[in-house]
């Protein structure tokens, strides 16, 4: 249990994907002008990382991984089907987006529509492909990777609601005509990698 | 008086619009608030509340800092006094020792004036480098952005040469407080608008960019410790040893301050002074300084209890971790600083407690950074806005029921 608990920090504050490995970008600069909004696209990433990171360890390790197809016989002992290793991680990411589409749709329309074109954009959003990948590179064990795809999702969503308020805040302020908008939220950005610094060299 | 009124008065037409020096309009408005009160009055809807301009706040803050400044004077000289006259360290080959020597000789003794001679000798070019790299920076942008020059400066004037060590190059100080002033600063449009702490932006900057010359152990004395001597600081000293490396020294002397680390910060007794004006004046927010102190007692409480026993740090007690390092100093200046702590009064406590804990994990957990006071700062300092939008929020839903514009139950 501690160690489930040690990965799911150490995603939420030393590997954060927003802020230390700047996955994710496009939507976490782009969908960060309202608290509310953001929580709301943050929350949906959390989602689909918590549903996909695992559904994709599944897939990996009963389909793709070298010789993962052992259970079908010994005939297939030596299979590797790793080189459709992105094919099939993407196409778990669409389809789980999908499904968060429709509910989001049907259950919450006002976030559906505020969040726009960045909803079904999640699918090509880097952080879950790369939660993904990492799985993938670490070779985490199925529970393993649930806490790592929440963890993710979590840091993700605390790094965008943070930057929601920063910048509702900087409606306050009076911000060089030249850098207003994405300008400065690049540099609002390194500036808060600065403070996440803070727990780069934890050992967990 | 009246002189200087009709001089200052005879020459605004050349800074008003129209004037020869218009664009110099910001440099003429400093020197003319600096000696009178300005003559504005509010219109409008607005109401003056109280006569405690900015100007006047911030000088409240110079002059908490004082016994810190007066600390980071003594205490720089002392350190290497001292261990030149005990024979655990030789003077360091710069002009410093060069003129010191011209005055006193050979004589290294730590008493006070020879003391402070020493120390400022190290602490007065970096302070001045400061305000004059910095100064600049800040008229500069002040001109081309058509805003007035005001005291932000002045207080993170004063606060980020007391968080450097005294050895620190100069060019380095010049660098972090000009990025500092322009990435943390002017950039979001000047003072009271900012969302970092200004001094510790520029700090963490040189902090990450430079860590050769503001960490380890042989920074923190002016002068070059012999072998088996130690210029490590008490905190880095702690973290490696636990509390068994504090048994022999005292608490009251790293209370007082005369202890190895960054110029201003080493004295909580000058801190708690400092404290106390802020919290009297009603400037510092006693319950961010509560909150931090109550954020850290309970984090280290949580470690004693848990123990470790790889990591000798979790042992040390909570009150050794107020006097070491920069808790005190960033407790009493940083922490309380009115723009980018969090607005609201529950969101203080938060927002302390946040740095405490942060405070606390760094020091302890983390074994890159003996140090955790600046990062945690500047952790909460992003989180503060979020903070604020949650009570705010919650007021804004409290009222609304109030007004029985919506139901209880949505609230």
């Amino acid at each position: 249990m501690e160690h489930y608990l040690s990965l799911l920090v150490k995603s939420i504050f030393v590997e954060n994907m927003a802020l230390a490995f700047f996955l994710g970008m496009c939507s976490f600069l782009a969908v960060s002008k309202k608290v509310d909004t953001a929580m709301g696209l943050g929350a949906a990433v959390v989602f689909v990382l918590t549903i996909t990171c695992p559904l994709n360890n599944i897939l990996y390790t009963y389909l793709l991984k070298e010789g993962a197809l052992s259970w079908l016989g010994a005939d297939f002992a030596s299979s590797d089907l790793s080189f459709l290793t992105f094919l099939t991680l993407i196409g778990t990411i669409a389809a789980s987006v999908q499904v968060v589409e429709m509910a989001l749709d049907k259950y919450a329309p006002a976030l559906y529509s505020s969040l726009g074109i960045f909803l079904p954009l999640i699918a090509v959003n880097c952080a879950i492909l790369g939660a993904s990948l990492f799985m993938v590179e670490r070779d985490y064990n199925f529970a393993e990777s649930i806490a790592y795809g929440f963890g993710s999702g979590i840091g993700w969503l605390l790094a965008i609601v943070a930057l929601a308020a920063i910048r509702e805040k900087m409606r306050y302020s009076d911000v060089p005509p030249p850098l207003r908008g994405l300008g400065i939220t690049f540099i609002v950005t390194g500036l808060m990698a600065i403070g996440f610094m803070a727990f780069a060299g934890i050992q967990l | 008086m009246k002189l200087l009124r009709d001089f200052l008065d005879s020459q605004e037409k050349h800074f008003v619009k129209g004037g020869r020096f218009e664009k110099l309009y910001p440099f003429y408005e400093a020197n003319d608030t600096l000696l009178f009160t300005p003559g504005d009055v509010t219109k409008g809807k607005t109401h003056v509340r109280d006569s405690l301009d900015l100007k006047r706040l911030m000088i409240t803050v110079v002059i908490a800092l004082l016994p810190a400044l007066l600390m980071a004077f003594y205490n720089t000289g002392y350190q290497a006094n001292h261990a030149i006259m005990n024979n655990q360290a030789t003077p360091l080959d710069t002009w410093q020792t060069q003129v010191y020597m011209m005055i006193f000789g050979n004589d290294f003794s730590d008493n006070v004036l020879q003391s402070v001679f020493h120390g400022a000798l190290y602490f007065l070019p970096i302070f001045i480098m400061t305000f004059v790299i910095g100064g600049h920076v800040e008229v500069a942008s002040a001109i081309i952005r058509g805003h007035e020059i005001n005291e932000g400066f002045l207080v993170s004037g004063f606060l980020f040469p007391l968080t450097l060590p005294p050895t620190i190059p100069l060019w380095q100080v010049a660098l972090g407080i000009t990025f500092g002033v322009i990435l943390a600063k002017e950039v979001f449009g000047g003072t009271g608008m900012n969302i970092l702490n200004v001094a510790l932006t520029g700090r963490a900057f040189l902090f990450f960019a430079y860590p050769a010359q503001i960490s380890g152990d042989s920074v923190w004395i002016a002068a070059n410790m012999t072998d088996g001597a130690t210029g490590a600081t008490w905190l880095s000293q702690a973290a490696a040893g636990g509390s068994e490396a504090l048994q022999g020294v005292s608490w009251f002397d790293a209370f007082l301050g005369f202890v190895p680390g960054s110029m201003g910060e080493t004295s909580a007794a000058a801190a708690l002074i400092g404290a106390l004006i802020l919290t009297l004046t009603g400037i510092g927010s006693w319950r961010t300084m509560l909150g931090v102190a109550l954020g850290t007692a309970g984090t280290v409480l949580l470690f004693n209890f848990v123990g470790s026993d790889t990591n000798a740090f979790f042992n040390v007690p909570f009150y050794w971790h107020f006097v070491l390092g920069g808790w005190a100093f960033g407790m009493a200046f940083m922490a309380t600083d009115p723009v980018t702590s969090a607005f609201t009064e529950q969101g203080k406590w938060i927002y302390g407690a946040g740095i405490g804990i942060m405070v606390a994990l760094v020091r302890v957990v983390n074994p890159a950074y003996p140090e955790g006071m600046m990062l945690a700062i500047l952790f909460m300092n992003m989180f503060a806005p979020f903070i604020d939008h949650f009570f705010v929020q919650a007021n804004i839903k409290r009222r609304q029921v109030g007004y029985g514009r919506i139901a209880a139950s949505e609230a």
